[in-house]
């Protein structure tokens, strides 16, 4: 499979601290690929170079190109659908307002159908169309922000620790879905977690960061069979 | 009884003003939390062109409409080249920014206008048999004019897609930019919209007090304190305390303090806001569960 989005050497930081050493990675378009790692490991600062949230230096190819000198609102109009940490829901603004922003950039006429196929996905959404998205409960916030990033139409899409704050019951539900938008919409997905087992079940390439640096890497169903990851990040 | 109504609705006519430029300070401080105080100046500014248009031979709905384009434009433009170097800026810098401003519009007015005091015309008829004795043509001329402004930008931000931009980028501008909005540029839009309301409430109050470079000071404490007791993060409250500051200063003006107090009243209603209520009547409660 073709290599859709390319990191390499890249450092990045926030201020005068440095988060990330260096590190090289890629998503084969088509494919998910995993990026765990413990808390502070720096998964969200690497997810928030690639859409230019924070300080970075080296090379991002996304699609051929070089974006790491776009601006945040450059890198999504390229085709990168980023499902923030904490989600990043409008929320004063009601359910349909925060899908209506995710196709803001697009001038095409098939929103109002890609809304309707977001709701096949998350039917609970349809429910709670005129509500404000404040009053969602996470798991729907959760959908909301993904079907909010899928509506951009990206080329890749980009989960910040999507079970977060969740109950396993939902988390498991989540998980059903990202696997059925990468097969029926052959979506593109770099998904970052702190739950590898969940993580390891849907990605097909995985990489683990520690402390900024990639410290390990490979076919997710080989990572599973990895002893040191076992104890260290499955538990068992 | 006449008298009451009188007051009543010259109360709603000023208040249509307080109003207008209310909203202009609630756009901007959703966007970027923090009160445009040179908003009055600006909109003096705006007046002065208008007028030296209509001075000009321009027809005057001809001039008011390049004067709300004109004025869009400068707002546009101190976004972008004032205030943008400003956005990481500490709040006392920014606070300083738009009282340099605010100096800096006043003296520019006075400069290329002169300071003294000119009439400025109204585009409504002197008098009319229709209204008897109770509201001047102006009043109620001006009235609709801000209703209509009032509707016009309401429909925007409710119903257009740049609108919808708009609002997202003033609550949310980290999402927004993840969405693709160009968030820098709605910035610049909103005090371009600013502006030009900012243009309109000028050129409608011009009539009813003359126009000098500080003809706006006054008015701009008028419509804070409407924006603060309506809610300063909230549009539609903005507007109807503006509304309500209007009549209030009215009839206490007439009938309580004297019009020579009248102005200290917009200091008691932005003190007792701040005391008791500070988010303002229709001040939002964000529902938020995580
Ligand atoms: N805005 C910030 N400013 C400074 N340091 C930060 C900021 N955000 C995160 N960090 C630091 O960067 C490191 C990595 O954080 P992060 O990327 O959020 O880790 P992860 O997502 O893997 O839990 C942590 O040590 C954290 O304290
Ligand atoms: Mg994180």
């Amino acid at each position: 499979m073709p290599t859709l989005l390319e990191v390499s050497g890249l450092i990045a930081g926030y201020g005068e601290t440095r988060v990330l050493h260096g590190i090289d990675f890629a998503v084969e378009a088509g494919g998910v690929t995993a990026l765990l790692g413990a808390n502070g490991a720096g998964k969200t600062t690497t997810l928030r170079a690639i859409s230019g949230l924070a300080r970075r230096q080296g090379s991002i190819l996304f699609a051929g190109e070089e974006i790491s000198t776009l601006a945040t609102e450059e890198i999504a109009r390229r085709g990168i659908g980023h499902v923030p940490d904490g989600r990043g829901t409008f929320l004063e603004l009601s359910v349909e307002e925060n899908l209506r922003l995710g196709a803001i950039t697009r001038s095409d006429r098939e929103v109002g159908a890609d809304i309707a196929r977001m709701f096949g996905y998350f039917p609970r959404l349809r429910e709670r169309i005129r509500q404000q998205a404040g009053t969602l409960s996470g798991g729907e916030q959760q959908m909301l922000a993904i079907a909010r990033a899928l509506l951009l139409r990206p080329k890749l899409l980009v989960l910040d620790e999507p079970s977060f704050g969740l109950a396993p019951l939902i988390v498991a539900e989540l998980f059903d879905i990202l696997a059925r938008i990468n097969r029926e919409e052959r979506m593109s997905i770099l998904v970052v977690e702190q739950n590898a087992s969940l993580a390891l079940a849907l990605a097909d390439h995985a990489y683990l960061l520690e402390t900024g640096a990639i410290i390990m890497s490979g076919l997710a169903r080989e990572l599973r069979e990895n002893a040191a990851i076992r104890r260290s990040y499955l538990g068992y | 009884m006449q008298a009451l109504w009188h007051q009543i609705f010259s109360g709603i006519a000023t208040g249509g003003i307080y109003a207008s430029v209310a909203l202009a300070l609630v756009m901007i401080y959703q966007a970027t939390h923090h009160v445009n105080f040179a908003q009055g100046e600006m909109a003096t500014f705006s007046t002065y062109i208008a007028l030296a248009l209509i001075e000009a031979g321009f027809p005057y709905w001809l001039a008011f409409l390049a004067t709300i384009i004109v004025s869009f434009a400068i707002g546009v433009i101190i976004e972008r080249v004032l205030m943008r170097p400003m956005a990481e800026a500490p709040v006392l810098a920014s606070v300083g920014v738009f009282i340099g401003l605010l100096l800096i519009f006043n003296s520019v007015t006075g400069w290329i206008f002169s300071y003294s005091v000119k009439a400025f015309p109204s585009p409504f008829p002197e008098t009319s048999q229709f209204l008897g004795g109770w509201a001047s043509p102006h009043e109620v001329g001006a009235t609709l004019v801000t209703l209509v402004v009032l509707v016009l930008v309401y429909g925007f931000f409710r119903f257009t897609k740049l609108g919808l931009a708009m609002r997202a980028a003033a609550y949310n501008p980290v999402s927004s930019r993840l969405v693709g909005i160009r968030v820098g540029w709605m910035l610049a839009l909103g005090w371009g919209l600013a502006a030009a309301i900012g243009a309109i409430a000028g050129m409608m109050v011009a009539p009813i007090v003359f126009l000098d470079p500080s003809m706006m000071s006054g008015i701009l404490l008028y419509a804070f304190a409407g924006a603060l007791l309506g809610g300063i993060d909230n549009p539609l409250g903005a507007v109807i305390g503006g509304f309500a500051v209007g009549v209030i200063e009215n009839l206490a003006g007439a009938y309580v303090v004297g019009p020579e107090l009248k102005l200290t009243l917009a200091l008691v209603i932005i003190i007792a806001v701040l005391i008791f209520k500070p988010a303002g009547i229709f001040g939002r409660v964000i529902v938020s569960r995580v």
